[in-house]
């Protein structure tokens, strides 16, 4: 049998081991025994199964198979070998044949041995049987006597045994029952001396009892106290649990109550159940302080200030949900998961609740100016809320504060922002209303270097109070500034990108806007203020983008991986303002003077104009007001550079109609038909001078802006004399008025040759414009133009 | 052949003056009038041969005065207007005149200049437009498509329609209006729509645009504002009936919609000095020109307020080439509104420029020291157009 043991486990066994069902196991372990003693003797049914893919068993030439052959197997070894195989297969079987003798007579020894000391062994235990046998029959004989004592001893004592056990239950009972009869005392005992616990305890004890005893009278009477007494302490209970504020050991408290309450009902639920009472009532509490508070929330103003007001929702409703969720952790922690869900729903919809008035109470606030009130309400108010918070992980109470004082952050930006631009246009205002007061007053008011002064510091005092305010909310000891939002975005994005850069470009935007708009009419805008304008941009592109900026960072340590707007593109902003502001400047007093050169030249009826003995009033006029524009714009801007020509400049005369030069100069090359003509001395000119580029851009310095202008106006003022017919003195007085600006004219510009130029180019289109062209002598236009 | 070099001609005297011979579709002629106060002034017929690159000029005597203004008549080669300066006891009027040019003229001569210069032939004074009793002529606009009968001028603040009779030896003052408002208004300049069966005219005055119906002579509408400064020119659009462009004083050219007289459809701020003139092409509305007294010409692309947003449409007969069209218009169809060149050969203010009328992709412009410069249309951006 050892063998079917062993060959049992091995996979011969093969394809019966597997099926596991409970009615095919009998037939299974049947034919796995089968299997072990088909293999044991030999039979390859277990074999064939097991290896299907090996040699065929039934070959009858296979040496070692079941059907071996030998005639079939010499047959085919005759016939498919050479002789030479033969041979080989021939000692080959000889050796194999005679390895296997051996190995017979090896084992047949072996087995003789063990079979002679088997034999042994067994005549041996027949001896050790007998012996063991006689000393089983003494012990059966003493094992008799010994129950037959025990029986008797038994006997004796049971008659006792039995009284005793009675008395044992007699005073079981009536201790009870002293019990019961003592508890209404007990009861009111308890009550007085405020051992709640203890008298909910014992209640709990009694009430089966009496429950289960009520149809006799004594027991029901004592039911009667109890109940009563259990309703009053119910009743104190809930008063005190009403009224539960901090001092009171709430926690006990509401335990006793929650015990309390269903046995006043008589129903012993469990304490799932139990929990739903207890939520009820604690909600009915904290609705009572949401009331109130809505009701300090009001529909009127006289709100009690915000600080007062969180304090109120701290105190009062987030203080009582702590309680309750302390309590109710304590109490139900048993309930597990389900119970904290239930828990964490309740704070949910109370707490959002709560947080919609708060949010209401802090609109109301957003309107105000005073930053630290509001930051401190709200820290206060995350600070009550990180309690509940840790507590109520799952309620999310303490995301939604952080969301809120977010929120609140966020649109204070935006108010500051608002607040920022309001201010600039304050400012701007005031300049305008400080530019038209003095022209009414007729006295000098504040001068524009310190009306920019004054816009500059306001704008900047305004960005730095800004500044400090939105400081308040990363303050280190307020409790919301190390959240995530506070320390990150609130600083890049919110202060930097959205407060700073918002302004700054809203800034550029609005100066800006003052091009674009009332361009057309010379616009509403006084120069003046489009000039501090660009005087204020061009500060900002130098030194006052980067210093708020850096401020800012200092103050706000921004750390996270937004991208900011570089100072480079702020200022290449403020610059490209600026320049815009400076061009639009030049071109509306360009226009100014232009249109006062336009009127006189159309105006006038130049060919029966008498002889000049004046230079006109309005080129007097034009020499003012370029004088004052040079003295405006020099309060802001700098001198700039101007090419360096000879001193005496203002003393150059008229070389272009100077009559000694005109004629002969210049041989007749153009074309044979054409009479010689002046113009080619002004067309040879140009071939020497660069082009004018009218209305160009400007550079920022004062010598460049007066520049601008002067061109814009003299370029006028040679178009409207092209569109005239001049008599001789109407030329003569076009020279003179020429010369005239000539005097006082190039000191203004970056490049004199360039009013020369100009001015030659009017004096030589009046001359062809004129068909008796007499210039005046040099020397009379210089004395008239310096008796003018 | 150098395509794109611009052919320059140079005048001895000022001009301001430059038209396109109008009536004539074959050859590219301009009249160019001359400015002098001392010296007879000329009418320069000028020619230019497009394949050989030369220009060959004719000149005629104007002896009324200096001219400010020259239009040619849309129906005969050989008669043009102008308006001209009349200088008499030390007051200066401006008149308007029809004239016909000699014969041999009309269709062009190809003498050589130096022998023109010497047989100046005087123009035939056809008829005058009397403006005695309206003041000074700012411009005269024949009737375009017409018969050439049809004439308005602009004197002060009158516009005149005249009927030209018998050979136009005759005009008679049809119907006028006149602009009534503060202070003295004036008229600087006028064109004729060629839409709406030439009934319309525009006018401008001050910084006002106005349209007015040749029917009625009434007032259509009115830009108010058009410019911040002093309107120079304008133009319509010949293929699209309510579009015109307006140029002036403060640099600007702007574009209208004459059914939205709010705002200007588009505005272009090249120049850097008043804007004098500006042209449409007469078939590619997009191609505007603009000449200013910052002495350059700008030629602008304008494809998004023109006609032909998305560049040439296909003709229904090409059907065969259709494949390869609408690949081809695919790829252009973001045409971008663009300036396409600026033209610096100018060295004085250009006072003056307008398109060839034989030649779309031809134009000339004429600055105030008597230079004419005759350029092309870019011939990546003509074929650009055409294809």
């Amino acid at each position: 049998m050892a063998a079917a043991a062993a060959a049992g486990p091995s996979p011969g066994s093969g394809p019966g081991d597997s099926p596991e069902g409970p009615e095919g196991e009998a037939p299974e372990r049947r034919r796995k025994a089968h299997g072990m003693l088909k293999l044991y003797y030999g039979l390859s049914e277990g074999e064939a199964a097991g290896r299907p893919a090996g040699p065929d068993p039934l070959d009858p030439t296979d040496l070692n198979g079941a059907h071996f052959d030998p005639e079939v197997y010499l047959d085919k070894l005759r016939r498919e070998c050479p002789l030479a195989q033969l041979m080989d297969s021939e000692t080959d079987m000889v050796r194999q044949i005679r390895a296997l003798d051996s190995d017979m007579q090896t084992l047949v020894y072996e087995n003789y041995n063990k079979f002679i000391s088997a034999t042994d062994t067994i005549r041996k235990m027949k001896n050790d049987f007998r012996k063991m046998e006689d000393e089983m029959d003494r012990l059966a004989t003493n094992m008799a006597v010994i129950t037959d004592f025990s029986a008797r001893i038994s006997a004796t004592l049971q008659d006792r045994h039995e009284r005793i056990t009675k008395l044992a239950g007699v005073h079981a009972l009536l201790r009870k029952l002293q019990f019961l009869f003592e508890l209404p005392s007990r009861l009111t005992k308890c009550v007085e001396l405020g051992a709640y616990g203890q008298a909910v305890r014992y209640q709990g004890r009694a009430q089966a009892v009496l429950q289960q005893y009520q149809h006799l009278p004594s027991f029901r009477a004592i039911q009667d106290d109890c109940q009563v007494i259990t309703a009053r302490l119910a009743q104190q209970l809930r008063q005190r649990f009403r009224c539960a504020l901090p001092p009171a050991p709430s926690p006990i408290c509401a335990r006793l109550l929650a015990v309390a309450l269903p046995c006043v009902c008589f129903c012993v639920e469990l304490l799932l159940a139990l929990g739903e009472p207890f939520l009820a009532h604690a909600r009915g509490r904290l609705e009572k302080e949401l009331r109130s508070l809505e009701a300090e929330l009001g529909p009127s103003p006289p709100a009690p200030d915000v600080l007062e007001f969180t304090d109120h929702g701290g105190s009062g409703f987030v203080g009582g949900l702590c309680q309750v969720a302390a309590a109710y952790q304590e109490l139900f922690a048993a309930q597990g998961p389900a119970g904290a869900e239930k828990l964490a729903a309740f704070a949910r919809e109370l707490g959002s609740r709560y947080f919609a008035l708060v949010e209401r109470r802090l609109a109301q606030e957003q309107g105000g100016g005073d930053n630290s009130l509001l930051v401190r309400a709200l820290d206060r108010f995350h600070r009550r809320l990180r309690a509940p918070g840790a507590l109520l992980a799952a309620a999310g109470l303490a995301d939604a504060a952080t969301e809120i004082v977010e929120r609140v952050a966020r649109e204070r930006l935006g108010h500051h922002l608002q607040g920022l631009r309001a201010a600039f246009l304050g400012c701007l205002t005031d300049v305008r209303q400080a530019l038209a007061a003095p022209r009414v007053a007729g006295k000098e008011g504040p001068g524009l270097a310190e009306l920019l002064a004054n816009v500059a510091s306001s704008i900047l005092s305004h960005i730095k109070a800004s500044l400090a305010a939105v400081h308040l909310f990363t303050a280190k000891e307020v409790s919301f500034s190390n959240k995530p939002y506070f320390r990150g975005e609130f600083c890049s994005q919110g202060v930097r990108e959205g407060l700073i850069v918002g302004f700054i470009h809203s800034m550029c935007q609005t100066a800006q806007s003052f091009c674009d708009s009332p361009g057309e009419k010379g616009g509403a805008t006084p120069p003046a203020l489009l000039l501090l304008l660009s005087r204020l941009c061009l500060d900002y592109e130098t030194a006052t983008i980067s210093y708020i900026l850096t401020l800012t960072d200092e103050q706000f340590l921004v750390q996270d991986q937004f991208p900011v707007t570089p100072v480079s593109t702020l200022c290449a902003e403020a610059r490209e303002t600026a320049r815009r502001l400076l061009t639009h400047y030049v071109k509306v007093q360009g226009l100014v003077i232009s249109q006062m050169l336009r009127k006189s030249v159309e105006t006038r009826d130049w060919l029966s104009t008498l002889e000049p003995r004046n230079v006109r009033a309005v080129m007097k006029r034009v020499v003012e007001d370029t004088t004052a524009i040079d003295v405006q714009v020099g309060l802001l801007y700098e001198e700039g550079v101007r090419k360096a020509q000879s001193s005496d400049s203002s003393k150059r005369t008229f070389s272009v109609y100077s009559s000694s030069r005109q004629q002969g100069r210049y041989a007749p090359s153009y074309t044979p038909s054409a009479p010689m003509d002046t113009n080619l001395l002004s067309n040879i000119q140009k071939l020497f001078s660069e082009r004018i580029d009218v209305f160009s851009p400007v550079e920022f310095n004062k010598v460049s802006v007066l520049t601008g202008i002067i061109k814009i106006s003299l370029k006028t003022l040679l178009e409207c004399v092209r569109l005239r017919t001049f008599g001789r003195f109407g030329l003569q007085q076009v020279q003179v008025d020429c010369h005239f600006l000539q005097l006082y004219l190039w000191r203004f510009v970056a490049d004199e040759e360039l009013v020369h130029l100009l001015l030659d180019e009017v004096v030589a289109s009046a001359a062809l414009r004129c068909p008796d062209p007499v210039p005046m002598e040099p020397s009379v236009v210089e004395v008239i133009c310096e008796r003018g | 052949m150098e395509d794109d070099a611009p052919v320059i001609y140079g005048l001895e005297f000022q001009a301001r003056a430059l038209t396109p011979q109008t009536a004539e579709t074959d050859a590219i002629r301009f009249l160019v009038g001359t400015q002098s106060l001392k010296y007879d002034n000329q009418i320069h017929i000028i020619d230019f041969d497009d394949e050989n690159n030369i220009i060959n000029k004719n000149v005629l005597l104007h002896q009324a005065g200096e001219i400010w203004h020259i239009s040619a008549s849309p129906a005969d080669r050989g008669v043009l207007a102008t308006c001209y300066n009349r200088t008499s006891d030390s007051k200066v009027l401006t008149c308007a005149a029809v004239w016909r040019m000699p014969k041999e003229l009309e269709s062009g001569s190809h003498e050589s200049p130096d022998d023109s210069s010497s047989t100046a032939q005087t123009l035939e004074l056809l008829c005058h437009l009397d403006n005695t009793a309206h003041g000074n002529m700012a411009c005269v606009v024949w009737e375009p498509m017409g018969d050439g009968k049809k004439i308005i001028s602009l004197a002060d603040n009158h516009i005149l329609l005249w009927d030209s009779q018998e050979s136009s030896s005759q005009a008679v003052l049809a119907s006028s209006a006149s602009l009534e408002g503060k202070g003295q208004l004036k008229f600087t300049s006028g064109r004729w729509s060629p839409h709406h069966n030439c009934t319309q005219v525009a006018t401008a005055n001050d910084t006002t645009l106005r349209g007015w119906d040749t029917r009625s002579m009434s007032q259509i509408y009115c830009i108010e504002n058009a410019h911040g400064q002093l309107v120079r020119d304008l133009d319509f659009n010949p293929n699209k009936q309510y579009y015109l462009a307006s140029c002036g004083d403060d640099c600007k050219v702007k574009f209208w919609d004459t059914r939205n007289v709010t705002e200007p459809v588009k505005t272009l701020e090249e120049h850097s000095h008043w804007v004098w003139n500006v042209r449409y092409n007469h078939s590619h509305d997009q191609l505007v020109l603009t000449g200013s007294s910052d002495s350059r010409v700008i030629l602008s692309n304008m494809v998004s307020i023109s006609s032909e947003p998305f560049g040439h449409l296909v003709d229904d007969d090409d059907i065969s080439d259709q494949e390869d069209h609408r690949s081809e218009e695919k790829s252009k169809e973001p045409l971008q509104d663009n300036v396409i060149a600026t033209y610096e050969e100018h060295e004085d203010s250009v006072y003056a420029v307008d398109w060839s009328s034989a030649d779309p992709w031809l134009f000339a412009s004429l600055s105030y020291d008597g230079r004419l410069v005759i350029n092309r249309v870019p011939r990546a951006l003509k074929y650009h157009i055409l294809l």
